[in-house]
């Protein structure tokens, strides 16, 4: 009645025969493509060695007042402004302000690659009912595994470095943006799109006209939700040299540096907010005409 | 400069030609067409094979710069049968042509260009753009056609203007009320100079003087652009009042195809009959179909053959006497109608089927 306390497993050696051969699997296929992967991923390299080098050379009065207008343009409000100012303030002030600048360009990088993938993806997605049901348990997948663990290919691939970084932010980040573009694109009124088609519309004049710009709010909230899952990230993705916010807080975890952790933990929690409020307000901003109602 | 001559020709005649339209919904249409065509009814088909049956051996003629009624209760196919006409339905089998081009045979370009140039549609909902203003809404077919954005502005000035929407272009829809977006629906039909204007439960959504004033907005448009309407309404009133021809649908077939008078006078079945008891004939009857031969010597007026019962009661009344000669076009008298057969053809109703327990 063995098999009844022991789940009958498969036999140990052949499990082991089995991992073994696809790890050495893959490891010979990372040693022949390596070379070819990283000049595949040379563009987002490039452009995340720019885009922090230029958050951190220009001089942060600069930098400072560029948050803080945008945050005025984007939102109209002077409690958000006041709010980013002041919060940007205090995380120089605790000498936070370089590995900030670190973390808001990975995050920057990130949303954009998050964006124009997976917008397209998402407009696909909402086109074929065949992709979508083929596609939503990919996205399971991606949003469920715990990030250490497709951490390991990444590295296994690329090493460590800012593009496995990117790569970890984005497979996690990316979903929302898919998921709820596809949803905007679904739920945009049968009536709109049928006289859109009735007066001759093609396919891309419908998407640009009618089902783009219906399901904005809906695509807003998946950006919204993506920056906000990048910034998540940015602990783990520390784990493989993603330099920013992170790095302290997992020396902090190492060493018991209480003080060290809370201090950039709370400027990750500033640094969401700030983009939170600011991209929300903005994509309300966005709906303005539907706010205004007939007999109110 | 091509599509435009083609565009020009194409408007001299718009007529709509239905014949032998069918249309079943479901998995495998065709499969059960056969069978529908030899007297499958619905319900057989609905209950036995899950299919739905749309649409049954339509056969309408439309001519060209009048105004086509179909009207029918929810679920007859009404709005079905009008988005064949564009297609925005697929049909299972049957012809849809439109001044003489099959519109089921073509391809998605020239079905593209039929919709931009050819045809126009209003929506019961509207089906307006939220997020674009009331100009920019008016414009969209030109723009969809690439008509240059200075021309797409004038035009559409033009048409918010006629339609009395003058001062709101540069409101968004959700601004106005049920009435005033379904005047910018109608705009937008209008600005897109279709020959053919589909309607589909136009004015349904929105009360009743709005409706009356939307009724008498479009029968003004359509005495100056004689365009093809067809018009969907369920609506008896709305029907007799627009229709230069009516066709009543039920379950999907056409059960009666006629002059508004054709369908009060002689109601092919019960159904229709309890459609039309509660009109008001003076104003649908012509002078011409109760009329006795001949002048009549008390007559002191004329009017026309092609008055209403309702006009020629008023005549009499006002002249006090109880007989009217009736005209032809060219002035000529061919009858006369006294008060008598007048209020006997107005409140003549078939006593079986206007007796008080029926009118429940």
């Amino acid at each position: 009645m063995e098999w009844l306390n022991e789940f009958p497993a498969m036999d140990k050696t052949a499990l082991r025969e089995l991992k073994k051969g696809i790890d050495s699997g893959f490891r010979a296929w990372t040693r022949e493509h390596g070379d070819a992967v990283e000049a595949f991923f040379e563009p987002i390299k490039q452009m995340l060695i720019w885009s922090e080098k230029f958050l951190l050379n220009t001089p942060w009065p600069i930098i400072l007042f560029g948050i803080v207008a945008i945050a005025w343009f984007a939102s109209r409000s002077w409690k958000i402004t006041l709010m980013t100012f002041l919060t940007m303030v205090l995380i120089g002030y605790f000498d936070m302000w370089d590995n900030t600048m670190r973390t808001i360009s990975i995050m920057l990088v990130s949303t954009f690659v998050s964006i124009v993938l997976g917008i397209p993806i998402g407009i696909a997605m909402s086109k074929s009912d065949k992709l979508q049901s083929l596609v939503t348990p990919i996205l399971d997948v991606m949003q469920t595994m715990p990030g250490f663990v497709y951490l390991i290919p990444v590295v296994m691939l690329l090493g460590i470095g800012k593009v496995p970084g990117l790569l970890a932010v984005v497979i996690y980040a990316i979903p929302p943006i898919i998921r709820l573009t596809n949803l905007g694109i679904r739920m945009v009124d049968k009536e709109v799109l049928e006289a859109a088609d009735a007066f001759g519309s093609s396919a891309w004049q419908r998407l640009k006209n009618v089902q783009i710009p219906l399901a904005m709010p809906t695509i807003m909230a998946g950006i919204n939700q993506t920056i906000m899952m990048a910034l998540a990230l940015v602990v783990i993705a520390s784990m493989i040299g993603v330099k920013g916010l992170g790095q302290p807080v997992l020396q902090a975890i190492a060493n018991q540096y209480f003080t060290l952790g809370m201090f950039n933990g709370l400027a990750i929690v500033g640094v969401a907010i700030i983009f939170d409020r600011v991209s929300q307000a903005y994509g309300k901003r966005l709906q303005s005409h539907s706010e205004v109602v007939h007999g109110k | 400069m091509e599509s435009e001559a083609k565009v020009g020709m194409d408007k001299q005649n718009s007529s709509v030609e239905i014949r032998g339209l069918y249309k079943i919904f479901g998995k495998r249409p065709k499969h059960f067409l056969q069978a529908v065509k030899d007297g499958m009814s619905k319900q057989e088909l609905q209950e036995k094979h899950g299919h739905v049956l749309g649409l049954k051996d339509i056969n309408l003629s439309m001519a060209a710069g009048s105004i086509q009624v179909v009207m029918g209760l929810s679920g007859s196919g009404k709005s079905t049968l009008i988005r064949h006409i564009n297609r925005l339905i697929d049909p299972t089998a049957g012809e849809v042509i439109v001044g003489g081009e099959d519109v089921c045979q073509m391809n998605s370009r020239a079905l593209r260009e039929f919709r931009r140039h050819q045809t126009a549609m209003v929506f019961q909902k509207f089906g307006l753009l939220p997020h674009r203003t009331v100009i920019n809404n008016v414009v969209y077919g030109l723009e969809v056609q690439g008509v240059p954005r200075d021309r797409q502005e004038s035009e559409a000035r033009r048409w918010i203007d006629r339609v009395g929407l003058s001062g709101f272009e540069d409101n968004f829809p959700n601004q106005l009320s049920g009435g005033m977006q379904q005047r910018v629906g109608l705009a937008r039909a209008l600005a897109n100079d279709a020959p053919l204007l589909l309607m589909d439960e136009a004015f349904s959504a929105l009360d009743p003087l709005i409706r009356m004033d939307m009724q008498s907005v479009l029968l003004d448009l359509q005495s100056e652009l004689k365009k093809t309407i067809v018009f969907i309404t369920h609506d008896v009133d709305e029907a007799l009042r627009l229709g230069d021809r009516i066709a009543i649908l039920r379950d999907g077939e056409v059960i009666q195809e006629g002059t508004g008078q054709d369908i009060v006078l002689e109601p092919a079945d019960e159904y229709i009959q309890n459609f039309v008891k509660d009109v008001n004939r003076g104003r649908v009857i012509l002078t011409e179909s109760v009329m006795s031969d001949g002048p009549h010597a008390d007559a002191v007026s004329e009017i026309n053959a092609t008055d209403h019962l309702e006009t020629a009661a008023r005549k009499m009344s006002e002249d006090e006497v109880v007989a009217v000669n009736i005209t032809d076009d060219e002035g000529k008298v061919v009858g006369h109608l006294d008060m008598e057969s007048t209020v006997a053809a107005i409140v003549k109703q078939e006593d079986r089927h206007s007796s008080p327990d029926d009118r429940t």
